[in-house]
């Protein structure tokens, strides 16, 4: 769509503008003054320059956290594309089925991320949960407060089960808006299944998909709730994530120079992948539109 | 009219690529495949569906019942774990907080979220590109990077611990979010209607109100459902933000663990009732969902 | 606004940020940028330059100060170096 070219848009973003300002740019700002300092009280602060991010940059265990937040991010993703487009093509696509499978697909997001938490701990006890109590019936040493392999592995369940969903629905919806026509041309054609997904659907979901990807890359990457209250980073540090990592430092120590130096790390990786997918997006459609036109 | 597959060339025959299959072959493969499909669906749906109905299961026993044996569903049904949170204010006006909040966040981001994402999605300006990907970072922020100073800024201006502090706080990654989906869809709408209304001697606001708004209502439903689960979900913020007066629910859920143990049912039970609201919103908008959840661009 | 805890650098730094966004709006009033393609694999206009400029700028920041013991001032001199070099031929 060609759009006007006019400043006054600007009267209309204003507001949002102003809002988001408040929200985003005063506290990133004072995270930045307090990351070259050494905050000790109200008014006893000294400046220490780039120390902070000196130390944070060598923190082994912050290292190590960001090396699990990244085999994390890429395992989940891993699992739940390709299992979201399974589920997104075996759902009904109309009548009363339809409706009840899509709420009860949904149920998971609307979950506050605490309670995911703990419905999974309490599902994975070995006293009292179902899983938990099953896998010791079935003779399985499962204990994830000891087990830093069971721990693992419960977390990715437990991303699985709440975020897979969300992939699911994108795919599904970017299947519902595939037309009729396509498919009947397949059937005149005699396409086989695998033909119709290769050539129909999955050039129409590339767009969902990205979306699918780049939301739960950045959730992902932020996740703190759940094995927050699931793990508590345990055993050890073994499931302990960055965000885990940096509330126990800003929060639980007080230690407001290191903790925003590494905010400020933190953020600019974020910043950086966010742009790479931003820009690829960009790119995706740019092509699309000048595909059309020729 | 010619059905041009995407990925193939002008002209390809498509049987090089498919494989050739008799139409009686394909009608019974065709039933074996839905039903196959039907089952694992199936599959999925119990295994999703599993650890909430134990959630569900615990809630409705009593504690000794849930420490004692291992039941697969309540053998003396109780309802005393719904009942202790009805009737202990602390309890349910952790509801009545979470909503609260929830709610003006809705309101706040959606009155703020149409005319910006009108403006991106109609008009092209100074800087627009660049605005529209700094909004988008602010989606993809950890909320841990902003906890303390969010802390320091509210208590400054003296909105710590009240409703309107969260739901501001939490404008930070809805707004964004609410741009992104309702931009989608408005790009969707032709502008030649914009064009033909402002011949018709429609003002803007008038236009934007009467005619512009319900073109998109299933878009706005949808980024209400998302403005939801957001805000009903995020916990961090609205923790650090709250002491006593203003605390969300998933706040008040810690209290089940004192030095005695933990109190399962009434935990349970509290986790259920977190579960209902999203329950409703999703049956509101069930009609709209599948279209919405592809953000108006596919 | 004592609770932000402002330090002159920092101070500076942000100023210097604000004047690089003012500028950028008003050389664009000037003479609006052309969107073209230089040795970045992606088409970018003045304000992407900049971006990519800045980002780098971070990271080489970041790394020297994290893992060699040069001084920062080198770091500084080599992101403007390198943002020159991006917003002309970028």
């Amino acid at each position: 769509m060609n759009k006007v070219y006019n400043n006054r848009a600007w009267l209309l973003v204003l507001p949002m503008l102003v809002l988001v300002a408040f929200s985003a740019i005063v506290p990133l700002m004072t995270v930045v003054n307090y990351s070259v300092q050494d905050v000790l009280g109200a008014n006893a602060r000294f400046f220490t320059g780039t120390e902070w991010f000196e130390t944070m940059l060598n923190d082994p265990a912050l290292q190590a956290a960001f090396l699990r937040q990244i085999i994390f991010s890429l395992t989940i993703l891993a699992i739940q594309v390709p299992l979201g487009i399974g589920i997104a093509l075996i759902m009904p696509k109309r009548g009363w089925q339809a409706s009840a499978v899509l709420i009860l697909i949904t149920l998971p997001l609307l979950i506050p991320w605490n309670v995911v938490g703990s419905i999974w701990q309490i599902f994975t006890r070995g006293d009292i949960g179902l899983m938990g109590w099953g896998l010791r019936q079935l003779g399985i040493d499962y204990n994830i407060t000891r087990n830093a392999g069971d721990a693992w592995v419960t977390i990715i369940l437990m991303d699985v089960w709440h975020w897979t969903p969300l992939v699911a629905m994108l795919c599904y919806s970017g299947l519902r808006s595939i037309p009729e026509a396509y498919y009947q041309a397949a059937r005149i054609d005699r396409a086989s299944k695998w033909a119709v997904f290769r050539y129909i659907q999955l050039p129409k979901l590339t767009n969902v998909l990205v979306i699918a990807v780049l939301l739960r890359f950045m959730h992902s990457f932020m996740i703190y709730a759940e094995p927050f209250v699931l793990t508590g980073g345990g055993p050890g540090s073994s499931t302990t994530f960055l965000s885990q990592s940096l509330t126990t430092m800003a929060v639980g120590q007080q230690d407001l120079g290191p903790s925003a130096a590494f905010s400020i790390i933190y953020f600019l990786v974020i910043l950086l992948v966010s742009w790479v997918f931003y820009t690829a997006i960009m790119n995706m459609q740019k092509d699309k539109h000048s595909q059309g036109g020729a | 009219m010619s059905y041009q597959l995407e990925n193939t060339q002008p002209g390809e025959k498509y049987n090089t690529i498919f494989s050739r299959i008799t139409p009686a072959q394909r009608r019974k493969r065709n039933a074996r495949t839905r039903l196959r499909s039907r089952l694992l669906l199936g599959i999925y749906l119990v295994l999703m569906i599993l650890p909430i109905y134990w959630l569900l299961n615990m809630s409705l026993q009593t504690n000794s019942e849930i420490l004692g044996s291992m039941t697969m569903w309540p053998e003396n049904l109780t309802f005393d774990n719904y009942i202790g949170i009805f009737t202990n204010s602390s309890w349910y006006m952790g509801y009545v907080n979470s909503i609260a909040y929830v709610l003006m966040n809705m309101l706040i981001t959606i009155c703020v979220a149409l005319p910006a994402a009108y403006a991106f999605s109609r008009y092209s300006f100074i800087g627009d590109k660049h605005l529209f990907f700094w909004l988008l970072t602010n989606l993809m922020a950890p909320p841990a990077v902003f906890l303390l100073p969010y802390f320091q800024l509210y208590y400054s201006v003296g909105l710590f611990d009240t409703h309107i502090a969260v739901a501001l706080a939490h404008c930070l990654f809805n707004i964004p979010l609410a741009i992104w989906i309702l931009e989608g869809f408005m790009s969707s709408v032709p502008k030649e209607i914009d064009e033909t209304a402002y011949i018709d001697g429609y003002s803007f606001p008038r236009f934007f109100v009467k005619i512009f708004i319900p073109m998109i209502r299933s878009g706005i439903g949808v980024t209400l459902f998302f403005l939801f689960m957001f805000s009903w979900v995020e916990l961090l913020l609205a923790r650090t933000l709250t002491a006593t007066d203003a605390q969300p629910i998933g706040m008040i859920m810690t209290r089940t663990s004192t030095a005695s143990g933990i109190d399962w049912g009434t935990l349970a039970a509290a986790g259920v009732l977190t579960i209902l609201p999203g329950i409703l919103v999703v049956y509101f908008v069930r009609h709209h969902i599948a279209k919405g959840f592809a953000l108006g661009r596919t | 606004m004592s609770w932000m805890v402002w330090t002159v650098p920092t101070a500076i730094f942000f100023s210097a940020i604000a004047a690089m966004l003012a500028g950028m709006t008003v050389w664009e009033i000037v003479s609006p940028t052309i969107e073209r393609k230089g040795f970045l694999p992606i088409s970018t206009t003045r304000g992407d330059r900049l971006f990519v400029g800045l980002l780098c700028a971070a990271f080489i920041h970041l790394g020297v100060i994290g893992y060699t013991s040069l001084s920062i001032w080198l770091a500084l001199a080599a992101s403007l170096a390198w943002l020159v070099v991006l917003m002309r031929w970028g």
